[in-house]
């Protein structure tokens, strides 16, 4: 079953266009990253998932309308818009208590339990706690509620790297626990594509490229080419070229890696060397099409 | 049901002067009125010298300047608490925190509304009968030690119907009578992007000015004032100032007033409003 099924999704802020026919599609035990550049429609993506916004268009998530059915919805979505959502009135018992009772599937020794292992006390109030102690806490309630899909939302902003290794080490932990489905959106490529099992860039609304990351690692190659090869590497096609340390890096798509082998080093790019590339040529094509 | 009481319960942790308000308001008073009682033996042999009218008068005065007291803060904490229901959850961008559980807007909704209509008017009655209660004792105490007979107090603030009095006043008049006023500042609170205090206050002026001005009349104005005040002909009529005049008239009579289901069906369309609000309205 697809626990998130979307075509031609639209929304649109007065003249701004913000989701211009979004299709996806998202299978039981992916974990997805979201990739786009600032204002891209990430996160209006995600808030229709979720239920926060309305939109034109197709869209169920676990066999629900998010819309209509947001309260329904939610026993079998997390969802982490960034960390500093939390009420800062809110005492981490309080915290725990309110969840134990209104959420069915809220295991509260499961938190306890993630808890004791930091210096979080239960009588604190969130605002006593330092940004990455409220991490810590939200992680721990959204980590012992058995949802069936986990939506992030730029979840580790602002923080620093401890916390977001943290952050991301557990949910990974969790993910081989449970085989949960899991769509991210962020800026830190880096920290999540080990993590991922598929992704996807946007950009002004519309999905630009989506990938598995088998797919990815199998036909994308970047490869140091030699300087007296160079011409010869430009001629089989590459989609992006830059200048590294005394030498050009070349992408190529779909080309035969022994015939690569032979220009220079070969390796697999990185998901932000090839979102820099595909969002760099097609920059390049708007500015093109302008002149 | 569960998610509902749960709602309120996380609404008296987020706004403790829903108690602790009124609570205040009584300790205060309560301190000002026991080092008062060392005049009151030659205050209440002066009051017993007095006509019957100007006795109960004079014996019961404190025991409702306490109950006006604490109805006033009530209704401060309860517009306060309306004004920042949803305002303060879209400014800290916690709603994006409540709105990630199975709670639905309704549910929200009824939590939040049943605070100024039901939890103030019933947390404000216990102390205010808590209150009235302490004073008697206290008086009782003091006369009896003077020599003084505290049968006429007993009798001019009966403790039972008192208590009666102020439970009628308080939540069927503050609560359920007011509720549009409640309603109507819930849903501009959901509305509101920032001053929902003004957004809350100047349309109704607004509405009332150009009724002035078109039509030279002023029955919006008037409706407002008599859901406010009530008749203005029931307080001249009741002579003052009185223990009566804080109790409705009559139960049956109040029940089947049509401005009691009206205003109930206005407060229904605020909620109402106030729900799909909450659902489209993102964080400011």
């Amino acid at each position: 079953m697809a626990y998130i099924e979307a075509r031609g999704l639209r929304k649109a802020y007065g003249a701004t266009v913000a989701l211009d026919g979004i299709d996806l599609q998202i299978e039981e035990g992916r974990i997805l990253g979201l990739i786009g550049p600032n204002g891209a429609g990430k996160t209006t993506l995600l808030n229709a998932i979720v239920g926060l916004s309305p939109y034109e268009g197709h869209l169920a998530v676990v066999g629900r309308n998010p819309w209509t059915e947001r309260d329904r919805l939610m026993r079998d979505v997390c969802f982490i818009a960034d960390v500093a959502v939390l009420p800062r009135w809110i005492r981490v018992s309080q915290a725990l208590d309110y969840l134990a009772g209104v959420h069915p599937r809220f295991d509260r020794a499961k938190a306890d339990a993630f808890l004791a292992k930091t210096t979080i006390r239960p009588a604190s109030k969130v605002r006593e706690l330092s940004k990455g102690m409220v991490t810590q806490l939200h992680l721990a309630l959204v980590m012992a509620i058995d949802a069936r899909l986990l939506v992030l939302d730029e979840p580790t902003l602002g923080l620093d790297i401890l916390y977001r290794k943290q952050f991301y080490d557990s949910l990974l932990t969790d993910y081989f626990e449970r085989s949960r489905t899991v769509v991210v959106a962020t800026h830190q490529v880096e920290e999540v594509e080990h993590v991922l099992t598929d992704v996807m860039f946007i950009d002004r609304g519309r999905v630009v490229f989506s990938r598995s990351m088998e797919d990815v690692e199998s036909r994308y190659r970047e490869v140091q080419v030699h300087p007296d090869r160079i011409a010869a590497a430009r001629a089989l096609d590459p989609i992006h070229e830059r200048q590294g340390i005394g030498r050009s890096i070349l992408l190529f798509e779909g080309v035969d890696p022994q015939q690569l082998g032979t220009l220079g080093d070969v390796r697999t790019p990185s998901v932000a060397d090839l979102f820099v590339a595909i969002m760099g040529s097609r920059s390049g094509r708007a500015r093109g099409a302008t002149q | 049901m569960n998610t509902l009481s749960w709602s309120i319960r996380r609404e008296l942790w987020e706004n403790r002067s829903i108690y602790v308000a009124p609570l205040a308001v009584a300790a205060v008073f309560l301190a000002g009125f026991l080092i008062g009682l060392i005049g009151l033996p030659g205050r209440m042999r002066a009051a017993l010298a007095l006509g019957p009218m100007e006795q109960r008068a004079a014996i019961e005065q404190p025991y409702v300047m306490a109950a006006i007291m604490l109805m006033a803060i009530a209704l401060i904490v309860a517009v306060v608490y309306c004004l920042d229901a949803f305002y303060g959850e879209r400014r800290d961008r916690s709603m994006l925190f409540w709105k990630s559980l199975p709670v639905s807007d309704l549910t929200t909704v009824l939590a939040k509304a049943s605070i100024p209509i039901l939890v103030i008017p019933l947390v404000t009655f216990a102390v205010t009968v808590a209150t009235q209660l302490i004073m008697l004792l206290a008086t009782s105490a003091v006369l009896a030690g003077s020599g003084i007979s505290a049968g006429p107090l007993w009798a001019h603030v009966p403790f039972f119907r008192t208590a009666l009095t102020n439970f009628g006043h308080l939540v069927v008049y503050h609560g359920i009578w007011y509720a549009p006023f409640y309603g109507w500042l819930l849903m501009v609170s959901a509305w509101a992007n920032r001053a929902p205090f003004l957004w809350a206050t100047l349309p109704p002026i607004a509405i009332g000015v150009v009724e002035r001005v078109a039509f030279n009349t002023s029955h919006f104005a008037a409706m407002v004032r008599y859901r406010f005040i009530g008749d203005p002909g029931s307080a001249a009529r009741a002579g003052g100032m009185t223990m009566d005049m804080l109790g409705p008239h009559s139960v049956g009579e109040y029940l089947t007033s049509p401005g009691l289901w009206f205003g109930l069906a206005v407060t229904a369309a605020f909620l109402f409003a106030a729900v799909r609000l909450r659902r489209s309205r993102g964080p400011i």
